[in-house]
Order: structure tokens, then C-alpha cells, then sequence
């Protein structure tokens, strides 16, 4: 009788027949971040190779053709056109059919030989900061390597020998970075839309009214509409995982079930949001807009496309309170750098924390906006 | 309207002194009544009056500002829960879920009121028997007609067996078959001791109840059975009497007789004309007054005021008190 969650069987009943009447819109909103996955995970590719490059080799002789042979060879440059003058050279530039411009004066070879430095001049185009920085980068390092070589030449080694080696992601594959951090913007938007939607219409069709007038309490209400749509997210989630391991190839180094197990409290709060944006909307256009609002924050704020570290410091504390921020620290602990619960435990508890506090402002807006309007 | 101070067992609902106020708005202003079991209830007003107020704060959706309300003996602020498990409410959109079947929308009605399977499923058969509901029991509740989505919505507030129904303009966008099939509906369950409190824009409706009252602008106006109404001195002041004029050209006679000295206050209804008239003024008298302005009078006859002329009637004096409250 004074059980708080009564009701909670009937809307979960209900609402699991609204889901299964309604495949349309759950296949739609299942199979979109497959689609957005497959954007990502095959057309975007952030490695810059085979950047377009025209050259000035006003030198020609051994040198600099060797010089020319290891530029080609960084898989950096690629070779459009041999020009033999400036202006073409400035112009290919200009027009963007080359994105670099290398100018070999005509005293390099001379230079060299007598044991003089000798310049080379890289145009690079600013237009696009990283397609600029890679080619400022492997140029600089290219020169630097040439140089060395040339003092050092009989000496073995070197003195310094600077060894990177990159970890978790050694083959700087895009979809490794992408997907993990794709999944918890993909839960966001599944989520807050369903159970947005699946409460509005409610409100539309005055059918909310009504079950206020029965005995159903209000948390067996919210409970009987989350649950559903938990399960829905979760699908996608394995849905997405599956996806990621055996079509993209993003090896998984983590312990897969930790990661569906710290998903939990990730959905939880996106869910709540979707209550949330339910108790201020009036109408599913309404809501429709509403829920973008917390995607592009998550977009931008959480690290997902931008380091967290190129947030302004006065916006930064405002990724503390993204969801995503989280989630995306555990998606990509757990996929790309095997992390175990002992690293994640904070992120997993934070997400707690956030979805308990988003549930309460939902349930409280909900009751006095809603319930006492 | 006053002395309402005995036990509240007998009655379906009792309000006493009801108020709300929302900020500094008073959207109910101290309104008292009862309403006996078996009764229909009529509760009329104009849109923004107060109706869906008094509803909400007897269902205790909506905290009291002022007053008591007992609902079916227990008090609605301290025991909401209880009052709810007791009621059925059907609001005036039917408020049916289009995208599930009749039974669906029965079998999750029952459930939210908890009804042991057994029970649940001899309900719904009960509810599809009594409302013809038989043939439709696997189609989508957005694919009935107005009529039968009604019918549907009923089913679903009766389910668990209420003593006191709530029904909120049951029959707005009705067909008139449906809607006397409804009003058969409610009196035979009335008959079996069903209290229900219906909520209507329709005066023929107001006129079957069996108590009706009228709420405008948060204060209740009038109150009693429709009969008692109609006697009431506001609605006859004293020195008239009511009359209607048959008339094959109403609207010409209509004009006529507002000119005439002597005629108060004259509607048209249909091919008639209604006027309140001074009892001086007798019955020949008026025929040869019209004659004489060449309006030609098939009949005239004294007449008892309708509920429309009773709460035209007090809605004026209100007003005039209103506004002379107001200086």
C-alpha cells in the first residue's frame, strides 16, 4: 500500500509495449550511431599523410635529389607537381592544389660541399593547423636528420638517442580514438531522446494527468519509464562494442564487463536528463530541442573531439559537470589502455553523484512544474 | 451553502470552505458542498472558473489553501493515496494510450491499481460486456471513434471498482447517439450507487442531473436540485413572470418586443422568443402590443426558467454585486 514504487510494474508493462509498437523509431534510433560510427571510423582520418606538394629544385644536383627522395619517403609529402620558377610555385599554393611548396635554391649542393650551411626553403599552408603543424614537424625533423647525418656521418651512434614510443594506440589509428569517445555521445543521444519523448508524449496526449490521478507514486512512474529505456541503452552499448571490436578493429584491452558495469551509472544520468529536459517541455518539438542542448557541451567539453586541455580555464571546470567527461576517461581507460576499477572507481563515482543529483532536480521540477501546475 | 459542520460519513464528497490561491490570484474563493452517494453531480461554470481546480484539490493533487474537502469519509490532505485508490477519473480527452490495444489499455489500468490477475481478468471481461466493447478488443485505441474511445476510457476509470467518479466534459466531441448512450450508462451505475461528479458545458446534460452547481470566477453561485433552482427568487424576482412567444419571425419580434415597456429581458430559443415580463402586463395585452407592431404571435404561454436562465440570472446579479463591491 505505502509502497513508493507503486505502479511501477503497469508503466513498465505499457511502456515496453510502446517501445515494441513503435520499432520504427527504436530501430532509427539504434541503427543512427552505427551510421555516425561508420562516419567516423572510416571517412575521418586525423593522421595527416600525403599532403599535396609542389617543388622548386632550382639546384638539381645529387644532393638535392636525395634530400627530395626523403621528403617523399615520410609518407608526409606527396609530390604533385615539379615547377621551375617562384610564381608557379607561390600560385599552386594560392589556387590550394598544394598545401606545401619546397624551394631547393640553386647554390644547395655548392653549400654542402664546402661544408657550408645550406638552405631550404618550406612553404606551408596555414589555412589548416594541423595539416600546417605535421608539416612544420616532419620537415623540421627531416632537416635536423640530414644535418646530423652530415656531421656525424663515420661517428656510430649518436650521442642523445631519443627513442618515443607511443603506448595504447601505437599505430595512431583514428578509430581507436574516435570510437571510444563516440560511444558516450551515442548513449547521450539515444537516451535523453527516448525518455524525453516517451514522457512529453505523455504530456501531449494528457495521458500524464490521468496517472497522477491514480495511485501510481511518482518514483514508480520515472522507474517504470527509465528501466526500458536502460535496457535499450544498454543494447546499444553491446551493439556498438561489438561493432567497434570486429569491424573497426579496435582492440579491446580492457575487461569488457567492468566497462558495461561503469556504463551503468553513465546511462543513469543521461536518462535522468531526458526526465529532466521532460518536466520543462511541453511538446516533443519542444523536446526535440532541448536535448541537443546537452549533446554539444559533450561534444566539445568532454575531450571527445578537443583535449580537455584546450578548454579555456574559465569553462574548464564546466566539463567537471558533463556526464561524458567521465565516461569518455572510462570508454578509453578501459578499451585502449586496459585500465582496471582501481583507476576508474573516481569517474564511476562521480557519474553516480551526477545522476543522483540530476534525478533529484528532475523529480522536484517534475513535481512542481508538472504534478502542481 | 452554510452549516456544513456534521460528521462526513454519509457523503460522497463534502467541502467546506474550500480555497486556493496561486500567488495573489484566488482561484477558488470558499466554496462549501456536498454531494450524497448515488448522486449525479453536475459541476458547472465557465472555462477558467475554477472547475479543474476544485477537481485537482479533491483528487489531492493540489494542496488546499483553505478549508477541508472529505472524499468518500477520508480527509484529502492527509490521505491522497487512499482517496485515489477509491476514485476513477476520466478527463475530457480520454485519456487513452492510441498505440495500444483496448486490452492493453484495460490490462495496465488494472495493474496500476494493483488488481490480482483473477480479478483483472474478470474486470475486463465485466468492462467489455457492459460497454459492447467486445468486437474491438484487439485494435489500437487511436483507431476507435469518438464515441468508442469514450466508452474505452470509462472502462478504464471503472476497473478497480470506484464508489465516486470523476468524469471531466465526458462528452465534449461526443455524437449525440453516444452521448445519450453515455448518460443511460450513468444513470443505471448510479443506480447501484455510483457517485459521480460530472463536469459540463451542456445545459440539456445539466438539467438530468440529479444536483447541480455553479461555480463562476471561484465562488460557488448556485447550488441544489435542478427544480430548486429554478424557484429560487433571484432567478423570479418578484412582479414577473416568464413567458415564450411562438413566432414564425423571431428575429424581427425579437427587436419588437426589447422595445416594448413592460418585457425586462428577451432571448431567442429556436422559433421562440423567451421573456421575463412584469406580471402587470397581461398575456393579451403583449400578443396585441406585437400585433400592433405588425409582428405576427402563433402563441404565447407562461414558462418555467431553464438551468441556462437560471445561472444567465445569478451570473448578473454576481456581477452587478461584484461591481458594486467594487465602488
Amino acid at each position: 500500500m505505502n509502497n513508493i514504487f507503486r505502479g511501477f510494474g503497469a508503466v513498465f508493462y505499457k511502456e515496453a509495449l510502446h517501445v515494441r509498437r513503435d520499432a520504427g523509431t527504436l530501430f532509427f534510433s539504434l541503427t543512427m550511431p552505427l551510421l555516425q560510427m561508420f562516419l567516423l571510423g572510416f571517412a575521418i582520418d586525423t593522421n595527416i599523410r600525403q599532403i599535396n606538394t609542389v617543388v622548386y629544385n632550382a639546384d638539381g644536383h645529387r644532393e638535392s635529389r636525395e634530400l627530395l627522395d626523403r621528403f617523399r619517403n615520410s609518407d608526409t609529402f606527396h609530390v604533385i607537381q615539379y615547377v621551375d620558377n617562384d610564381h608557379d610555385l607561390n600560385d599552386l599554393i594560392i589556387a590550394g592544389k598544394a598545401r606545401v611548396g619546397i624551394k631547393i635554391p640553386v647554390d644547395y649542393s655548392d653549400h654542402l660541399l664546402h661544408q657550408m650551411s645550406a638552405q631550404v626553403l618550406v612553404l606551408i599552408d596555414g589555412s589548416d593547423s594541423s595539416v600546417a603543424g605535421q608539416a612544420i614537424n616532419v620537415s623540421t625533423a627531416i632537416g635536423l636528420d640530414e644535418s646530423l647525418r652530415r656531421v656525424v656521418q663515420d661517428r656510430a651512434a649518436f650521442a642523445v638517442d631519443m627513442r618515443p614510443k607511443l603506448l595504447f594506440n601505437p599505430d595512431s589509428r583514428s578509430p581507436n580514438f574516435f570510437l571510444p569517445g563516440l560511444t558516450a555521445i551515442m548513449l547521450l543521444n539515444v537516451t535523453t531522446f527516448l525518455t524525453a519523448f516517451s514522457i512529453v508524449r505523455e504530456k501531449e496526449r494528457g495521458t500524464l494527468e490521468q496517472l497522477f490521478v491514480t495511485p501510481v507514486r511518482p518514483f514508480g512512474l520515472l522507474l517504470g519509464k527509465l528501466l526500458p529505456y536502460l535496457f535499450i541503452g544498454f543494447f546499444e552499448l553491446c551493439l556498438i562494442l561489438t561493432f567497434m571490436r570486429f569491424v573497426f578493429l579496435v582492440p579491446i584491452h580492457g575487461n569488457v564487463f567492468l566497462l558495461a558495469l561503469l556504463s551503468l551509472p553513465y546511462l543513469f544520468a543521461a536518462l535522468s536528463l531526458g526526465i529532466l529536459i521532460s518536466s520543462k517541455a511541453s511538446s516533443q518539438a519542444e523536446a526535440m530541442q532541448l536535448a541537443f542542448l546537452p549533446i554539444l557541451p559533450s561534444v566539445f567539453f568532454s575531450g571527445y573531439i578537443f583535449p580537455r586541455e584546450t578548454i579555456p580555464t574559465l569553462l574548464y571546470p564546466l566539463s567537471y559537470l558533463i556526464p561524458a567527461t567521465y565516461y569518455i576517461n572510462i570508454t578509453r581507460g578501459i578499451i585502449l589502455r586496459g585500465a582496471n576499477i582501481t583507476h576508474l572507481w573516481k569517474d564511476g563515482l562521480a557519474l553516480c553523484i551526477l545522476g543522483t543529483l540530476l534525478l533529484t532536480i528532475a523529480a522536484r521540477r517534475f513535481h512542481n512544474k508538472v504534478i502542481m501546475a | 451553502m452554510s452549516g456544513l459542520s456534521l460528521p462526513a460519513n454519509g457523503s460522497a464528497i463534502v467541502a467546506e470552505n474550500l480555497s486556493r490561491k496561486f500567488g495573489t490570484f484566488v482561484a477558488v474563493n470558499d466554496v462549501s458542498f456536498r454531494v450524497e452517494k448515488g448522486e449525479i453531480f453536475g459541476f458547472l461554470g465557465p472555462n477558467g472558473s475554477g472547475k479543474t481546480t476544485v477537481i485537482k484539490m479533491l483528487t489531492g493533487l493540489l494542496p488546499l489553501s483553505g478549508g477541508t474537502a472529505h472524499v468518500e469519509g477520508l480527509d484529502v490532505r492527509t490521505s491522497a493515496e487512499e482517496v485515489r485508490e477509491r476514485i476513477g477519473y476520466m478527463s475530457q480527452n480520454f485519456s487513452l494510450y492510441n498505440d495500444l490495444t483496448v486490452i492493453e489499455n484495460l490490462t495496465f489500468y488494472g495493474r496500476i491499481y494493483s488488481l490480482p490477475t483473477d480479478q483483472l481478468k474478470r474486470r475486463i471481461n465485466e468492462i467489455v460486456e457492459v460497454n459492447g466493447l467486445g468486437p474491438y478488443i484487439t485494435r489500437l485505441a487511436g483507431k476507435l471513434s469518438g464515441g468508442w474511445k469514450q466508452r474505452l476510457a470509462l472502462g478504464c476509470a471503472m476497473l478497480h471498482e470506484p464508489k465516486l467518479l470523476f468524469l471531466d466534459e465526458p462528452t465534449a466531441g461526443i455524437d449525440p447517439v453516444a452521448r445519450r448512450q453515455l448518460w443511460d450508462l450513468l444513470f443505471e451505475l448510479s443506480g447501484h450507487g455510483i457517485t459521480f461528479f460530472v463536469t459540463t458545458h451542456y445545459m440539456d446534460e445539466a438539467e438530468r442531473c440529479s444536483h447541480v452547481a455553479y461555480i463562476y470566477y471561484g465562488k460557488l453561485i448556485a447550488d441544489g436540485t435542478p427544480n430548486s433552482l429554478r424557484e429560487l427568487p433571484d432567478v423570479n424576482p418578484q412582479g414577473t413572470i416568464r413567458v415564450e412567444i411562438t413566432t414564425p419571425e423571431v428575429t424581427r419580434a425579437l427587436r419588437s418586443a426589447r422595445e416594448l415597456p413592460g418585457i425586462r429581458s428577451a432571448t431567442i430559443f429556436g422559433q421562440s422568443i423567451h421573456a421575463l415580463i412584469d406580471d402587470s402586463l397581461s398575456l393579451d395585452t403583449l400578443r396585441h402590443r406585437l400585433e400592433d407592431k405588425s409582428v405576427a404571435v402563433a402563441e404565447i404561454r407562461p414558462l418555467a426558467p431553464s438551468l441556462e436562465d437560471v445561472f444567465v440570472e445569478l451570473t448578473y446579479k454576481h456581477q452587478a454585486a461584484l461591481e458594486a463591491n467594487r465602488e
